[in-house]
C-alpha cells in the first residue's frame, strides 16, 4: 500500500491569504462490513487518522471511520503568513504512517 | 484505467448487496438513535444550536460508494475563538461516525471537503463545537440509488 499519496497547493502565496489544499492517498478503505466469497467477514484497514502541519504548527487534521471512500480525499484551507513547509501524514490501521511535504513561498 | 474496472468490480458487489440493504432500512431508528448519541457523546448533553452549517451533498447519490460531501461552517476562525471540530454522523450507515475534522485558527476558514460512504438513502448531520464550547448542529437528507458498504 506505498503508494505516493497525492498533493496540490499553490507554490505561492501573499502574506494572510487562505490557501486551498487538496489531497489524496491510494488506500482501499477496507469497512470491515464486506464478506468475502465463504461469507466470512474481510477485516477493517483504513486510513483513521490524517494530519497537516505548517511549520510544526497543526492547521488541520482528520479523524477517519470506515465512511469514508476509497482512495480517501481531503480538502481544506490554511492562512499562511510566512514561508514554509507543509507537512502531511496519513495513518494506518496497520500503524504504517505515510508522510509528503510541500514547500510554500509567501510574498 | 485501472480505477474504471475497480468501480465496476464495486458496481457488480453493490448489485447483488441490494436485499442486505432494505435489510438495514428496518433498523433505520435504531440508527437515528445511534446518531444521537454519537452527537450527545460530542457535545456532552448540551444543546446545540441549529444554524451556521451549511452541507454540501447531491440531491441523490447514484453509487453511494463515493459521494462528495463539503461542510463549512459560518463563524469566526481567530486565535481566541474558532471552530475547533466538526463531526459528521451517518442516521443511516452500519455505523453512525463518519469523519471528524478538526481545525485551528491557522485552518483560517472552518470548511473541509471529502469523500464519503452511504448505505441508503438517509440524513447526515453535522455538529460544530467552538473554542468557547458552543455547539452548533445542521443535517441534510440525501437520496441513494445504490449502497455503498460492501457485502
Amino acid at each position: 500500500m506505498a503508494e505516493k499519496p497525492r498533493l496540490k497547493l499553490p507554490k505561492e502565496a501573499k502574506k494572510g491569504d487562505i490557501i486551498e489544499i487538496k489531497t489524496l492517498i491510494p488506500h482501499i478503505m477496507e469497512s470491515g462490513q464486506r464478506k468475502d466469497k465463504d461469507g466470512k467477514t474481510i477485516p477493517r484497514k483504513i486510513i483513521n487518522k490524517f494530519t497537516a502541519e505548517f511549520n510544526g504548527k497543526p492547521v488541520f487534521s482528520a479523524t477517519i471511520e470506515p465512511a469514508v471512500a476509497a482512495n480517501p480525499y481531503l480538502q481544506f484551507t490554511a492562512k499562511v503568513e510566512e514561508s514554509g513547509t507543509f507537512k502531511f501524514s496519513w495513518t494506518d490501521d496497520d500503524g504504517t504512517v505515510t508522510t509528503a511535504e510541500e514547500q510554500i513561498t509567501v510574498a | 484505467m485501472r480505477k474504471l474496472t475497480r468501480r465496476a468490480a464495486l458496481a457488480v458487489g453493490a448489485s447483488g448487496v441490494a436485499l442486505t440493504v432494505v435489510g438495514w432500512g428496518s433498523d433505520a431508528r435504531a440508527a437515528a438513535k445511534e446518531a444521537a448519541d454519537e452527537v450527545a457523546k460530542f457535545t456532552g448533553g448540551k444543546t446545540a444550536e441549529q444554524g451556521k452549517i451549511s452541507i454540501e451533498l447531491p440531491e441523490i447519490a447514484e453509487n453511494g460508494n463515493t459521494v462528495p460531501l463539503t461542510v463549512s461552517v459560518n463563524a469566526p476562525m481567530t486565535a481566541d475563538n474558532y471552530v475547533s471540530d466538526v463531526l459528521v454522523v451517518s442516521e443511516g450507515n452500519p455505523n453512525p461516525g463518519m469523519i471528524t475534522f478538526h481545525f485551528t485558527p491557522l485552518s483560517g476558514k472552518a470548511e473541509a471537503q471529502t469523500r464519503i460512504r452511504l448505505a441508503a438513502t438517509q440524513n447526515i448531520v453535522v455538529v460544530a463545537k467552538t473554542s468557547g464550547g458552543q455547539f452548533y448542529i445542521g443535517q441534510k437528507q440525501v437520496k441513494v440509488t445504490i449502497g455503498g458498504c460492501g457485502g
